[in-house]
């Protein structure tokens, strides 16, 4: 057996064809439960991030935020909400927006927080509204910082959303918990090639829209990775 | 689960050999490939800054592989190297930790002011006494605020690898679930959390050590 006929066996299998365990449909239950846990962890995260990058205040809830979102086992939180909370799709997703969550609410934070302070204080002195230098100015300027956040949440909904297939999920990783359950490498494999393609796919598409946010003046200047970003 | 504590205290107090062999199993599967990943880091790093051409290309290739989710790399190096070996968990981990490890290193080379390296060839430094009396030492307080990202990431991505069946702490995750038994699974998470603060703090420790002057200029955090 070689890696070009597992995933000859993977695809051309019936089951995944057709039916429930489909590679079309565990492709969109994965990207629905992505959605679903990103939409929720940015409606709690950016308002947050919003106010502490603006008025600097709470920059310390930040800072621990980061710390221990990288500290907690993300198999370990999922095991544990579906003991407490029960097999339905709500408790799997507690985790997986408790992990989303804080690199939406550090980068909306620094992003806010970057804004050029001479370019806040010539929006007040024009007249506008604390609103409207928020929303017309500063937010403007932080949608590149703020969408590398977007992405690093993204992707990492994205790995947990696969370790979560261990606790009942649907999506990709169902492929590669029941191949390992089964001894079935083939589907395994399968799984994990097209949860990769996915991540890396995810990545392209954020890379675009983040080019697209920055000035044209910027968008030159090639962003390199950063510790801060790496999450 | 009705009526079953979230801890159970006494299964803790009946288990702590256990619980100490996992942490330390833990450790070792995390850390080492921490440890590989800079002794890659730093020649690269070094690579970098001296052929410049070199880094973007390095770069955009290793925040691709720091993209991907580890449970399918833990699950497609199997094949190679076994189903529930360290090696199957450690060397995707390694190669995280270059990732992270591989842009400080760099960042941190490049902090050098270019006055001081002229004045250390001045002073009659080759390439070589330059590198570790001057360029490594300036270059400590990224590489330890790199190390300090790297090691926390390490910690709570190995527990991953107890579904490819060798997880240290993470094995505790699986036992608790399927035995619908929280406690294992709330001492594996504080146990994770530990480790990963107590690293964080020797690293802390370490650049204190070898870079006391760092905490006033505040460089690398």
């Amino acid at each position: 057996m070689n890696w070009l006929n597992w995933l000859n066996t993977f695809f051309s299998a019936p089951d995944h064809r057709s039916g429930p365990d489909a590679i079309v449909h565990r492709i969109a239950e994965h990207l629905v439960i992505s959605g679903e846990a990103l939409a929720i962890a940015a409606v709690l995260a950016v308002p947050v991030g919003l106010l502490i990058g603006y008025t600097g205040r709470g920059t310390f809830v930040v800072t621990a935020l980061t710390g221990v979102a990288r500290a907690l086992p993300t198999l370990g939180l999922v095991t544990l909400a579906v003991l407490l909370a029960g097999v339905d799709d709500l408790a799997v997703l507690i985790p997986l927006v408790a992990l989303a969550a804080p690199p939406l609410l550090v980068a909306t934070a620094e992003g806010i927080a970057g804004t050029d302070p001479e370019v806040r204080d010539a929006a007040r002195g024009i007249g506008l509204t604390h609103r409207q230098v928020l929303f017309g100015v500063c937010v403007p300027a932080a949608l590149p910082t703020a969408l590398a956040g977007v992405r690093t949440s993204a992707v990492q909904v994205i790995a947990t959303a696969t370790v979560a297939a261990y606790v009942g999920l649907g999506g990709l990783g169902r492929y590669v918990i029941d191949g390992l359950a089964t001894r079935n490498f083939p589907t395994t494999l399968g799984g994990a090639l097209l949860v990769v393609l996915l991540a890396v796919a995810t990545q392209l598409v954020f890379a675009l829209l983040i080019r697209l946010t920055l000035p044209p003046g910027e968008r030159v200047r090639r962003s390199a990775p950063s510790t801060k970003e790496a999450l | 689960m009705d009526g079953e504590p979230l801890v159970r205290w006494h299964w803790i107090g009946d288990h702590l050999g256990y619980l100490r062999d996992l942490t330390l199993d833990h450790a070792v599967i995390a850390l080492v490939p921490v440890l590989i990943g800079l002794l890659v880091a730093v020649p690269l790093g070094l690579a970098c800054v001296r052929w410049p051409r070199l880094y973007q290309p390095l770069a955009g290739l290793f925040n691709v592989v720091y993209a991907l989710p580890s449970l399918a790399v833990f699950v497609v190096l199997i094949p190679y190297t076994g189903l529930a070996t360290r090696a199957t968990v450690m060397v995707p981990l390694t190669f995280y930790a270059v990732a992270v490890l591989l842009p400080t290193t760099v960042d941190g080379l490049r902090a050098v002011p270019e006055a001081v390296r002229q004045a250390a060839t001045a002073m009659g430094y080759g390439p070589w006494h330059r590198l570790t009396a001057v360029e490594l030492p300036a270059a400590v307080p990224f590489l330890t605020a790199g190390l300090r990202v790297a090691a926390v990431a390490s910690i709570s991505l190995a527990a991953v690898g107890a579904l490819v069946g060798r997880g240290g702490l993470g094995y505790l995750f699986i036992d608790g679930f399927q035995r619908t038994f929280p406690t294992p699974i709330v001492a594996g998470i504080v146990l994770v959390a530990l480790l990963a603060l107590v690293t964080d703090l020797l690293l802390v420790l370490l650049r204190r050590l070898l870079a006391p002057w760092a905490r006033r200029t505040g460089a690398g955090r």
